[in-house]
């Protein structure tokens, strides 16, 4: 089926399987390879992506179902090299390690400040309920966050 | 993970969709996927095609009615609910959507996807036996209404037949509701919960224990307790609780939500 989806201000259009999940489209077929994949069964949210402004995993929507939309992945947050207050706040509190969920983390998080620029600890980790990290604990996350909240 | 190959159709209208389910054995609707892409992941359901309800505009829009009733569209997402103005006239809804899931979920995942894919570990479906909900239901002659109790059949089985849809749910005025669940982690799958509706007598619907909601009834929140003794319940076992833990569970859930929604 003919996609044509807008990715980071992007336009592309691709022949795609119905059966291709959205985060393999992205990897796969565009080579924007910042999502990630790391359960694959709807729970880690490593490949958490914006789609028409509304964060999801994208391992659990189609391809063919972001037809139209407007898509935003980790690789758009960045102007070039100067990166976004929240992802220098991820670098200056240690908010990673091995980094894998980093981009998963970093899209949580943006779609967050969006909707809630002053949010409290609380908010926060809510926020990042469907974002599981295994190196830091979490906590050094929270406070990169919470130091570009308003 | 790469699916089973699958063929894929986008409805303009709620009548197409009931076509194509019609015409296709192997077809099944597609509201949120928030389950059904895993467990076609998983080989557990393997459709021939995907009807996407996404985008139908019949099936989306929440409303309140002079009476107080909630009309909620079934592609309606958690999201939605939670923030919705109108459905804060039963705010059990939202309260109870904001504990499942995460953020994610909570965006793509609907009210019509929870109670047709009717795990007997989902959060709505005793919620929506306890506040007396009716579900309405489309297919080629037209529609019907049924009632919660109705709706939920067994296992993963609702009223909704082959060739049909569950288009919208309506919830009558009330506000004296509880809720009450332990989970697997902070707003995970539920191990046992509980929806209790004071309407005079208490109505407590116990979830996890049964392949449909377990309806008791008592005269008040102190009785609860003796009302799901009564019931002899006999839930499964599994890794998360063995079925003696499961009926403690639901007893103390039950009581729980009862004095939550007494306390109204």
């Amino acid at each position: 089926m003919d996609v044509t989806v807008t990715v980071n201000g992007t336009t592309y259009e691709r022949d795609v399987e119905p059966r291709k999940l959205l985060i393999h489209f992205l990897r796969d077929d565009l080579d924007l390879t910042g999502s990630h994949v790391g359960c694959d069964t709807g729970n880690c949210g490593a490949c958490s992506v914006i789609v028409d402004g509304v964060l999801v995993k994208s391992c659990m929507l189609l391809a063919v179902q972001a037809n139209g939309a407007s898509i935003e992945t980790v690789e758009g947050l960045a102007e070039g090299d100067e990166l976004t207050p929240l992802q220098l706040a991820f670098n200056e509190h240690h908010a990673l390690q091995c980094g894998y969920c980093t981009p998963g983390m970093l899209m949580s998080a943006t779609a967050l400040l969006r909707e809630n620029p002053s949010p409290s600890e609380d908010e926060i980790a809510k926020a990042l309920q469907g974002n599981i990290c295994r190196c830091t604990g979490y906590w050094n996350i929270v406070e990169a966050v919470k130091s570009v909240a308003k | 993970m790469l699916l089973r190959e699958v063929e894929y159709a986008k409805p303009g209208s709620v009548a197409e969709a009931l076509e194509l389910l019609a015409a296709n054995d192997g077809a099944r609707a597609l509201a949120g996927g928030q389950t059904l892409i895993n467990v076609m992941k998983a080989r557990a359901a393997s459709p021939d095609m995907l009807v996407d309800l996404n985008g139908l505009d019949d099936l989306t829009g929440i409303e309140l009615a002079g009476d107080g009733t909630l009309t909620i569209g079934a592609m309606t997402t958690y999201t939605e609910l939670m923030g919705s103005a109108e459905a804060k006239a039963r705010p059990i809804l939202g309260e109870v959507c904001a504990t499942i899931a995460d953020v994610q979920v909570r965006n793509r995942g609907t009210i019509g996807g929870n109670v047709c894919s009717n795990d007997p570990t989902n959060h709505l479906p005793p919620l929506m036996v306890s506040v007396g909900a009716r579900m309405t239901i489309a297919g080629a002659d037209g529609e019907r209404e049924v009632s919660a109790e109705e709706f939920f059949l067994g296992v993963y089985l609702t009223a909704v037949g082959p060739g049909e849809l569950l288009t919208r749910i309506s919830i009558p005025a009330g506000k004296k509701d509880g809720f009450a669940a332990v989970t697997l982690g902070a707003d995970g799958t539920c191990i046992a919960n509980a929806a209790a509706t004071v309407n005079g007598s208490v109505r407590v619907a116990l979830g996890c224990v049964d392949a449909v909601p377990v309806i008791v009834t008592a005269e008040s929140a102190d009785g609860v307790a003796d009302a799901v003794r009564a019931a002899n319940l006999e839930p499964p076992s599994d890794v998360h609780a063995s079925s003696e833990y499961r009926t403690h569970l639901a007893e103390v859930l039950a009581t729980r939500a009862a004095q939550e929604a007494s306390a109204r």
